[in-house]
């Protein structure tokens, strides 16, 4: 089967200004600087990171919500920055959003049954007039809220409840892929659970693919089949959800592994323990050749003056790493 | 002991009516010891620390009932003078967001400094002596520099050290970090957690560590209380909770967590939410989303079962549960 999605180079700069009337630009953020990636329908991508990594321009920028400043992306083939009119419209139904947070992503003013209708106003041709009250009740209960409710507005239902909200809105144009930005991150323990248990229901019954971002290592490997860990607008190291977790080789992705807690207090003190010092650097100034040299323990001249391509150097996955080795990190 | 609280009730009086936040929460922390407060949100974690401090926003918080002591002193009906002077120099408390804990308006030596002026009667100069030794103390680079920058020239992970340094400054002897780590990325958490964790091996400091983060709390918790709608659930030290939960909210809590060492089949969930704190169920606050629930759960409130080396848990099934 080919690929659903392909990226190819993808790269996102901001520019940072200074001044009022004499704007000038005096540097550029770079929040996403050469992405390569492809995935397959039904499969789910999850890509983490700490703040800052781009994780989250990388998904406005394939939601086509923000222009790249260079790169590509084929969906079905078929260049997605290039649509435009009828075309660009077909695409947009099959791929649509969830976003991080359930309190301001939905209008407050609008009722359920509107939010969760609102992409059939735009696409008349998915639901003709007379069945989209049917449908939006469908909708919900695919989610799990109840049908009756399509009435009332966001603040009468809780976080989770808001987020399935979100994902039912997202259902609602039958995607072929939905990019989810951190949609449990604010969730609590027991909530997050009935979430994530939804989306993997949801992608067997639909056949979805997903791209899954967000900075929970456990909960990303939990929903993944293939994971890309970012580290200053770049992938570090891409693999299967067993390649990453259980043989990383990138030096970046060992530290994130080995910095999350883990729920065994056994574990105390006889876990491989990798310390990082220091923050990331900023986007706007990143260090020469590899990007994480600064914080590495392993960092070489050569880390400074050559940028690691990524590339097979151990093992089955790519890793960008000079020095590329595996270790196991996880208990 | 160091501070106890004892049967704690405190109510928020609101226009929607009376919200019983806490319902009877007791708990105590020693010298060198780590006890964490496990909960996810609206348990009441926050609002007892807020209550321990004498920070809860009155009206609509309101203490109706119980005591918090420290060094068996009563800080309940304690003067406020005397409430300060505590909460200087006895407890201390850091917050999970440091950018709106520190005052924007003045640089981080000055806050730091403020205190040791005030309650220390030190000099100018003794006072940034001492503030940049404690920025030191706490790992952030170039002390003598960042002494002079304002809290917005910090990153996230140095705020979180400033405000640190800034508990510590009086050197008191118990120290309450209300999800101290939550909003840090993960690799910048662990710096933060150990840095505690050592600051308080050296000082003998009793930690109150609130969080939601059950790995957090396995990696540095002594003992654990589990809070549930305005009451404790369990207590029990970190092994034996991890390694048989006590009570049925603990152990679903547990089995709902995705985890980092296999990709696991479908979560167990916890079926509803958590209750209005309007209208908390009679009964066991828990049994309407408890999957072991028989009719007395609805009628009778658990006492704390007994479950051996101080354990408790408010299940009316405690031992059942605790046995698999």
């Amino acid at each position: 089967m080919g690929e659903l999605l392909e990226v190819r180079e993808l790269v996102k700069h901001f520019p940072v200004t200074r001044g009022v009337v004499f704007r000038r630009t005096v540097g550029r953020v770079r929040a996403v600087d050469g992405v390569s990636f492809s995935l397959r329908a039904g499969e789910t991508l999850g890509v983490v990171g700490e703040s800052g990594c781009g994780k989250s321009t990388l998904a406005q920028v394939l939601m086509r919500l923000e222009a790249p400043t260079s790169g590509t992306v084929l969906f079905e083939g078929s260049p997605v920055f290039g649509l435009r009119g009828a075309a660009l419209r077909r695409w947009r139904r099959d791929m649509q959003i969830v976003l991080q947070d359930p309190y301001t992503s939905l209008n407050p003013r609008m009722t359920v049954g509107d939010i969760v209708g609102e992409p059939f106003e735009i696409h008349p041709e998915v639901a003709p007039r007379g069945s989209r009250a049917g449908r939006v009740r469908e909708l919900l209960d695919v989610v799990g809220l109840n049908p009756e409710h399509l009435n009332r507005y966001p603040h009468q239902f809780s976080g989770g409840q808001r987020q399935r909200i979100g994902i039912a809105r997202a259902l609602a144009l039958r995607p072929k892929l939905i990019v989810c930005d951190e949609p449990v991150s604010a969730l609590d323990v027991s909530i997050q659970a009935q979430v994530m248990n939804l989306l993997g229901e949801l992608q067997d019954e639909f056949g979805l693919a997903y791209i899954f971002i967000a900075h929970d290592l456990s909960v990303v490997r939990h929903l993944s089949d293939r994971v890309a860990v970012m580290y200053l607008g770049k992938i570090v190291e891409i693999g299967t959800e067993e390649e990453i977790y259980e043989h990383p080789t990138h030096p970046y992705t060992q530290a994130l592994l080995s910095a999350v807690p883990v729920a065994d207090p056994t574990l105390r003190g006889r876990r491989d323990v990798i310390r990082l010092t220091g923050d990331v650097p900023s986007p706007v100034n990143p260090p020469t050749g590899c990007r994480f040299r600064t914080r590495c323990w392993k960092a070489q001249d050569v880390c400074a003056t050559e940028e690691p391509a990524l590339a097979i150097r151990v093992g089955n996955h790519p890793s960008a790493c000079h020095f590329a080795e595996e270790r196991h990190v996880i208990p | 002991m160091l501070l106890e609280v004892e049967d704690l009730h405190v109510e928020f009086r609101t226009r929607d009516g009376v919200a019983r936040v806490l319902n009877g929460v007791s708990y105590h922390v020693s010298a060198g010891e780590t006890l964490a407060v496990l909960g996810e949100s609206g348990s009441g974690k926050s609002v007892t620390a807020q209550a321990v401090m004498g920070i809860l926003d009155t009206p609509p918080a309101h203490v109706t009932r119980g005591s918090v002591r420290f060094h068996g002193e009563e800080l309940l009906s304690a003067s406020p003078e005397r409430r300060r002077a505590v909460r200087a120099e006895g407890v201390a408390m850091i917050f999970q967001d440091a950018l709106s804990a520190l005052n924007p308006v003045f640089t981080v030596g000055f806050q730091i400094e403020e205190q040791l002026r005030l309650r220390r009667g030190m000099s100018r100069a003794q006072a940034r002596a001492r503030a940049i030794e404690l920025l030191d103390l706490v790992r952030i680079p170039a002390a003598r520099q960042r002494v002079r920058e304002y809290p917005h020239q910090f990153s996230g992970g140095m705020r979180q050290r400033a405000m640190i340094a800034m508990a510590l400054a009086l050197d008191p002897e118990v120290l309450i970090a209300d999800e101290p780590t939550t909003a840090l990325d993960v690799t910048v958490q662990a710096q933060i957690m150990d840095l505690l964790a050592e600051i308080q091996r050296e000082r003998r400091m009793g930690l109150v560590l609130i969080t939601h983060d059950l790995g957090v709390v396995a990696e540095v918790a002594d003992r654990i209380v589990v809070m549930y709608a305005g009451r404790i659930v369990e207590q029990a030290d970190a092994v034996s909770l991890f390694r048989s939960p006590g009570h049925p909210y603990t152990a679903a809590l547990m089995r709902s967590l995705p985890r980092l060492d296999s990709k696991g089949a479908a979560l167990e969930t916890i079926r509803g939410l958590p209750p209005s704190l309007l209208r908390v169920p009679p009964g066991c606050p828990f049994h309407p989303r408890c999957p072991r629930a028989e009719d007395v759960c609805a009628s009778r409130v658990p006492p704390d079962v007994p479950l051996g080396a101080g354990r408790t848990s408010a299940c009316h099934f405690a031992e059942e549960v605790v046995g698999g």
